[in-house]
């Protein structure tokens, strides 16, 4: 613990020297409506405590899980199917690149005619950004597992089902993680914009009300709550992931 | 025991088979060397009698059966040690059990501890493969090939890696080795001297396309030492053996 302490000392201490210039720059701006300092932001957050943790907060997180329980279902469904046969890829793979190249943030309105203003718009928004980067990271994986030692379990007998499960999953697992560990903030985003385009709840759709009361802590206040969710989640995937993945990468 | 009948094989990329029509017998109970120069298709023939490739033309049998009736008769070592680097060694000597129908886990660890004291690596079970030095390393992958329970062993180049002397030392363990197993053996070298020492007879690859293994027996009686290596008529096959294999470098 000590040496990761000392590891991340320099970090904290330039961070601290950003939020002490922020504070000063701002409160020489003296213009809290579009640069509110630090302080002001962390009391907003405390001052609005109740409806930022008990009804928004919430209502992104659902979103966000949704969301990336749904993309990591949809990208490992797409990354298998890719990895089996030469055709499915070749049939695949230019389409779902081809949905990285939507202006997601332009079309999104859309999704709130679509599917309504309820959660299903925002979650097609999460899911659109971050099942990608699941698809591609964990097809990657799969194709890691080298050709070599699957052929050398083939002269074992074993069959396609069994060269899948002893080489392939155990191959794929650190990149799978390393996949979510970048989806997790990506959905987070995802949900946030959903929201900001059109939402009756959520940490996004606050922001953007703070906006139009030019409150600039106040917009600032779910932006800053979201960062921290995300780097908590991050940091909890990989506690897990040095649980499960014993080895990276070989030599 | 293993025969190649006119056995034909053209890799799909090339236009001429790089196998042609070839034919020859292994007795049970030998040690074969197969020595050619790099890329003369000697892995070919490996894959080839492991059921890796399939034959164009002509048939491999053993015992007069023609591989395709049968399942698991020959330990492939390929010409990497190929540990699964997620699993212990322990595991990984065991792998090949895991296709020979139910054997209880106990049984399993039990056979995987008594290969592995037989190539001397006791302690070596519960140690990820990264941990071992490239002799050791090449010992468990020996040891998973002995695992196969198959008559047939098929080495290939299993020392190449390796420094000088830890190449010197593995050579006169593989001598032991034989001695106690008493396995009908195919190994692959491009190593004159190592071939000599090791086996009963030298199959000379001398042109590629291979239509022809020359077969040379190696005057030497058992127990053999590096010493015999030493006599006139071994160095003479030494010479004999280098002159053939020089001739096709210049072509
Ligand atoms: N998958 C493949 N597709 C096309 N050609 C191949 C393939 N594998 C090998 N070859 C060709 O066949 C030839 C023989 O290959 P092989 O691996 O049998 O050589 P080798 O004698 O084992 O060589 P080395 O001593 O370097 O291992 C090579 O010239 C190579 O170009
Ligand atoms: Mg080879």
């Amino acid at each position: 613990m000590n040496k990761v302490n000392k590891a991340n000392l320099p970090a904290a201490i330039f961070i601290f020297f950003l939020l002490i210039v922020w504070e000063i720059g701002a409160l020489k701006m003296n213009a809290s409506y579009i640069l509110p300092t630090p302080i002001q932001i962390i009391k907003k957050i405390w001052e609005l405590r109740e409806a930022l943790f008990t009804v928004h907060l919430p209502a992104t997180m659902l979103v966000t899980g949704v969301g990336l329980a749904i993309s990591v279902v949809l990208g490992l469904a797409l990354a298998i199917a890719m990895d089996s046969s030469e055709i499915i890829r070749k049939t695949l793979y230019p389409l779902v690149v081809a949905t990285q190249t939507i202006p997601i943030t332009a079309i999104a309105p859309l999704f709130v005619v679509w599917f309504g203003y309820g959660i299903w718009s925002k979650i097609v928004v999460a899911v659109l950004m971050t099942f990608f980067p699941i698809t591609i990271t964990v097809y990657d994986g799969l194709r890691s597992a080298r050709l070599e030692m699957a052929e050398l379990l083939r002269t074992y007998g074993a069959r396609r089902a069994e060269v899948f499960r002893i080489i392939k999953i155990p191959c794929a697992l650190p990149y799978f993680f390393s996949a979510v560990k970048m989806a997790v903030p990506i959905s987070i985003i995802g949900a946030a914009i959903g929201e900001w385009l059109g939402a009756q709840s959520g940490l996004g759709y606050f922001s953007r009300r703070m906006m139009s009361q030019l409150d600039g802590a106040g917009v600032f206040a779910p932006i800053v709550l979201l960062s921290a969710v995300a780097m908590i989640a991050v940091a909890i995937l990989a506690v897990i992931e040095k649980k499960c993945v014993k080895w990276r990468g070989e030599n | 025991m293993l025969e190649f009948k006119n056995v034909s094989y053209q890799y799909d990329s090339e236009d001429f088979d790089i196998i042609d029509k070839l034919s020859f017998k292994i007795e049970r109970g030998t040690f074969n060397s197969i020595i050619g120069i790099s890329g003369c298709g000697k892995s070919t023939i490996f894959r080839l009698t492991n059921g890796l490739l399939k034959a164009k033309s002509g048939e491999i049998t053993i015992d007069g059966i023609s591989i395709q009736e049968l399942k698991q008769y020959c330990g492939y070592m390929p010409q990497k040690d190929l540990l699964f680097p997620w699993l212990t060694v322990g595991e990984n000597v065991e792998m090949p059990l895991n296709f020979r129908g139910k054997i209880s886990k106990r049984e399993k660890r039990n056979r995987a501890e008594q290969v592995l004291s037989d190539v001397g690596l006791q302690d070596c079970a519960d140690k990820m493969p990264h941990e071992l030095s490239g002799g050791m390393r090449q010992r468990a992958s020996f040891a998973r090939t002995l695992l196969t329970d198959s008559e047939l062993l098929l080495l290939d180049e299993p020392f190449s890696a390796l420094d000088f002397l830890t190449r010197l030392s593995m050579q006169e363990w593989l001598l032991d080795q034989c001695m106690k197993y008493n396995k009908t053996i195919l190994f692959i070298t491009h190593d004159v001297e190592e071939a000599i020492l090791l086996s009963d007879n030298i199959l000379v690859v001398e042109k590629t396309p291979i239509s022809e293994l020359k077969k040379i027996s190696v005057p030497m009686e058992y127990p053999r030492t590096r010493k015999m290596l030493e006599r006139r008529d071994i160095l003479e096959l030494k010479d004999e053996l280098i002159d053939k294999l020089r001739a096709q470098m210049t072509v």
